[in-house]
């Protein structure tokens, strides 16, 4: 079956990018290229979230494990979650933003290319700034959720393992600041590109699904990053000038962090898996060679979960007793918002029943991630009664269940997005076969690692402990927990081998290997600078499909053009520079307790420099 | 959907370049999305200021008298607030609000002499008003009153700080375009660039139509 | 709400004129003098209507201060002429603000009092 698709493959094109060198990659404006960066970069960064994932999963192989101590435990799931969310899921979602959104709705760029390249230079430098706490050995050890007043505490005692005491959080802060302005104004940008970039014809429902679920996305970015914003400078200020916004002994109330992180929180995690919604809801349709099922009906039920997702933060909270009103009211806000989610879940087995399904790599993923979500999301259900998560909370059951969502979820999702869309960003197939053992080893190691969780949790293995005791009955498990977790780590070695195999392998894609149904799929892979030669005209949610068939069934491949009549942004080293003065503004913030007396020097400099930058850039001719 | 008819086959690649499917300009798209993100924003701080209102364990308060530590020993501080200052600002904010609506108007029209007038006049106001709060916080400090006293005196410095710096930001944003005015670099087809600026400064005046009651006048 | 149907681009022609925004910023002024004014009266026994505004304060101060808020928003700000997507993308993150201000303080003042 998959083979079906090198039937359909092109004479060779030549693709060659005009503008080559590390310059071009620095000033770059371009959507695909700085989609591109935003994927290697997260796709690093996810692979050292893996690492730290799998030195936890080396320590609590057995009983009373010795690898590590409890600090350094600490610092590890701190920096797993921190960097799987902010450093790998979101920024991978990034890279599709970046790719496909203007492929999709059939425009040249985003609305603002120069604030596009600002958005990454940000995240690179916020995600490079969290990591740099390793190398001055101050980890950030407070959990990805940095509760106060685990965190706010102002006393803070120096060790020999330590020769930075107590930036550890401070360095979580400050870059989690960082990556907000970052997420902010790509999410802004994004937002303006889906709803005033849209070629002739395309109404908002006839958008691809995937730019809906982006578009629900950036909505909730735009509404949830400001209130973590206030959230962690109330935290920074607790811990460097003396307030007490959760600290009890001020009469602050550290329970006011909990509630301000997850009005966050809780957004963050439809963030996390929205794209990925969006992406399956792509693929689905396209390898059962039918439209997608119910497309208002996903429309609507991704909306509802955007909106309803704001009104269920405090079911996070059930456990510090904020009462039966409140835990009523979350309770079923929370069951509530498994309807639409099981509304996607049936339109997705409507789209594949009945159709002609081509099993790809991209078609199992997709697939993969509907069942593995399905658990995650029932195990989420269970979380909803407060009396059964009281059970629950911190222990290895919650483990599971968002690993099963986030990674059965989203990593699913997204790597299916990978194998999908790679030979439109790259010209180049990714290997089925490798991408075959890829998906199984991937999906039988998932199911290893986290499905037992279930089993401990349950029994009462509680969560963030670095250690336990043999005998309670935890070390069978553990065990096959572990194994499952290398054999996932192999699996995303194989997905490495293919990568690099497909570099240096023949260009062989062709501008539409899968028959697919949205505008991407008109244009040669990967596509010229500007996209589209001209705007096209678009009239259902299907254009690519309607084109096929108005053609009898065969499209000729699109043809290079010179292109040299159109318009396209000048490159800009301007939002460099404006990234680099948030990072000194920002990152000055680090050495308030270094040195008292001097560190705004620091802060003005940066701010000198984010002025220059801006007003060099606002000044500067955009074409 | 009518937009979709203006399109043809056959517009140019300048046609094209400027195509947006709402008609609208993107940026002033963008400005509005910001300003719904800063909404959350404010909110947040807000409700903070709310949830910890009556909550201190030491003075000063905001509207009665109680005991603080003032000039090292505890004593009877005055009440922190004092109306007359804060309803100056308040009066000239709003005000500024008038005058930048009427520069975008005669920007708008082409008059470039009223245009650097009400623009030069919303300038002053916004510096004004940041005068007046640095007096004001200077003010409140010298009565014992400082950022880390107590849960009132944090979150009142924290919100109106935040709210002082966008007001900054906003006159050094508007003095931009008063200065590309003054060299005449802002005709009425460019009247957006000063709109842009004065819906953001707008928008920071409706935040502080929220503060100054919530927080200066309900006790 | 028929303003709204006016052409993208050329809405300028339908902004107030310069006599419009100054007859807002006298109503604005007079709702500020109004809501200083209820302060004043609502925490000084001698004052007249005293008993009258005291117990009220606190609505009659939101409901200026909204009165402001919208003033602002529909003429200043043009959204009353301007495109409905401007109103969507102020108006819906305000009634979430707005919810999330009530919210937080109804979870933590009153439902979780007993603990606090």
């Amino acid at each position: 079956m998959a083979t079906s698709v090198l039937e359909h493959r092109a004479p060779a094109i030549h693709h060659a990018h005009p503008k080559t060198g590390i310059w071009s990659w620095i000033t770059t404006v371009d959507h695909k290229r700085i989609g591109i960066l935003y994927g290697a970069t997260a796709f690093l960064f996810f692979l050292l979230g893996g690492i730290e994932a799998l030195i936890m999963r080396l320590q609590l192989m057995g009983p009373n494990g010795k690898l590590v101590d409890p600090d350094t435990f600490n610092a590890l799931f701190t920096m797993h979650g921190t960097t799987m969310i902010f450093l790998g899921v979101m920024p991978l979602s990034a890279m599709f933003f970046n790719y496909f959104i203007p492929l999709q709705i059939g425009a040249r760029d985003v609305a603002f290319p120069r604030l596009n390249a600002f958005s990454y230079w940000v995240f690179l430098l916020g995600g490079l700034f969290i990591n740099a706490s390793f190398l001055v050995g101050a980890p950030p050890n407070g959990g990805w959720f940095g509760y106060a007043n685990l965190t706010s505490s102002r006393v803070i005692a120096a060790t020999a393992a330590a020769p930075a005491p107590g930036m550890n959080i401070d360095f979580w802060v400050i870059g989690l600041q960082i990556l907000g302005i970052a997420s902010i104004a790509a999410a802004l940008n994004f937002f303006v590109t889906i709803v005033n970039l849209r070629a002739p014809g395309m109404k908002m429902l006839r958008m691809p699904m995937f730019v809906w679920m982006s578009f629900v996305v950036q909505v909730l970015l735009l509404l949830a990053f400001p209130v973590i914003t206030v959230a962690l400078v109330f935290l920074m200020m607790d811990r460097n000038f003396g307030t007490s916004f959760f600290m009890p002994d001020g009469g602050g109330d550290p329970i006011m962090w909990q509630h301000l992180f997850w009005i966050f929180g809780h957004p963050e995690v439809y963030i996390l898996i929205l794209p990925a919604f969006g992406i399956t809801s792509e693929i689905l349709p396209v390898f059962s060679r039918k439209p997608l099922f119910g497309y208002t009906a996903m429309v609507f039920s991704g909306i509802f979960i955007g909106f309803v997702g704001f009104g269920v933060w405090s079911h996070h909270m059930f456990a510090t007793g904020m009462g039966p009103f409140a835990d009523t009211f979350f309770s079923m806000a929370t069951m509530v918002i498994a309807l639409p989610t099981g509304v996607k879940i049936f339109n997705w087995i409507g789209t594949l029943w009945g159709g002609s399904l081509r099993y790809t790599t991209a078609m199992m993923m997709a697939i993969a991630m509907v069942a593995l979500f399905i658990i995650g999301g029932l195990s989420g259900v269970m979380h909803s009664a407060p009396p059964a998560d009281l059970q629950q909370t911190d222990t290895y059951f919650i483990v599971a269940h968002f690993h099963y969502v986030l990674f059965g979820g989203s990593i699913f999702g997204l790597t299916a997005g990978a194998y999908y869309w790679w030979p439109k960003m790259f010209g180049r197939l990714l290997d089925e076969g490798m991408g075959k053992a890829h998906f199984w080893l991937m999906f039988i190691g998932m199911n290893m690692t986290f499905f037992p969780m279930h089993f401990l949790g349950l029994n009462g293995m509680p969560r963030r402990v670095y250690t336990y005791p043999s005998g309670l009955g935890f070390e069978f498990w553990n065990k096959f927990e572990t194994i499952g977790a290398f054999i996932l780590a192999f699996s995303f070695l194989i997905f490495l081998v293919n990568i690099i195999k497909t570099w240096f392998g023949p260009a062989n894609a062709p501008a539409d290997p899968w028959h697919g149904a949205t505008l991407e799929w008109s244009i040669p892979s990967p596509p010229q600078e500007f996209n589209f030669p001209k705007l096209p005209m678009v009239g259902s949610s299907v254009p690519q499909w309607d084109a096929r068939r108005a053609a009898g069934g065969h499209l000729p491949e699109p043809a290079l053009v010179s292109g040299a009549d159109i318009p396209m942004p000048n490159p800009s080293y301007w939002p460099l520079v404006s990234a680099i003065g948030v990072f000194l503004v920002l990152g000055s913030l680090l050495f308030i307790r270094v040195n008292p007396v001097h560190w705004w020097q620091l802060t003005l400099f940066g701010v000198a420099v984010l002025f220059f930058g801006v007003y060099r850039w606002a000044f500067e001719p955009p074409h | 959907m009518a937009q979709a008819a203006t399109a043809t086959a056959e517009m140019s690649p300048a046609d094209e370049h400027h195509w947006t499917s709402t008609g609208l300009d993107s940026r002033k798209i963008a400005i509005w999305g910001f300003i719904g993100s800063e909404c959350l924003f404010f909110a947040s701080l807000i409700s903070t200021y709310l949830v910890y209102k009556g909550k201190s364990l030491v003075g000063p308060l905001p509207h009665t008298e109680s005991q603080c530590m003032l000039h090292g020993k505890m004593q009877t501080c005055e009440a922190i607030f004092e109306t007359p200052l804060v309803t100056a600002g308040t009066a000239v904010l709003l005000f500024s609000s008038f005058f930048v609506v009427l520069a975008l108007y005669h920007a708008q029209k082409g008059n470039r002499a009223k245009l650097l007038g009400w623009l030069g006049a919303t300038v002053m106001c916004g510096l004004f008003f940041v005068s007046m709060q640095v007096y004001e916080f200077t003010h409140f400090y010298h009565k014992g009153m400082g950022y880390s006293t107590n849960l009132f005196s944090t979150t009142f410095f924290t919100l109106t700080g935040f709210h002082g710096s966008h007001v900054t930001l906003g006159v050094i944003w508007l003095s931009t375009v008063l200065f590309l005015a003054a060299r005449g670099k802002l005709p009425p087809e460019k009247s957006l660039n000063l709109e842009l600026a004065a819906l953001y400064w707008h928008f920071v005046d409706v935040v502080w139509i929220v503060i100054f009651p919530v927080v200066y006048l309900m006790r | 709400m028929d303003a709204h149907s006016a052409a993208p681009g050329h809405d300028d022609a339908h902004h107030p004129s310069p006599a419009m925004y100054g007859k807002i910023a006298i109503v604005l002024f007079i709702l500020t003098f109004f809501e200083v004014a209820a302060y004043e009266v609502g925490h000084r026994p001698a004052a007249i209507l005293h008993s009258v505004v005291e117990p009220i304060v606190v609505p009659i101060l939101l409901v200026l201060s909204a009165a402001k808020f919208a003033l602002v928003a529909m003429f200043y700000m043009h959204l009353k002429q301007d495109s409905k997507l401007f109103s969507n993308l102020f108006v819906w993150p305000i009634v979430l603000a707005a919810a999330l201000i009530l919210g937080l303080i109804v979870l933590i003042r009153l439902w979780h009092a007993a603990t606090f």
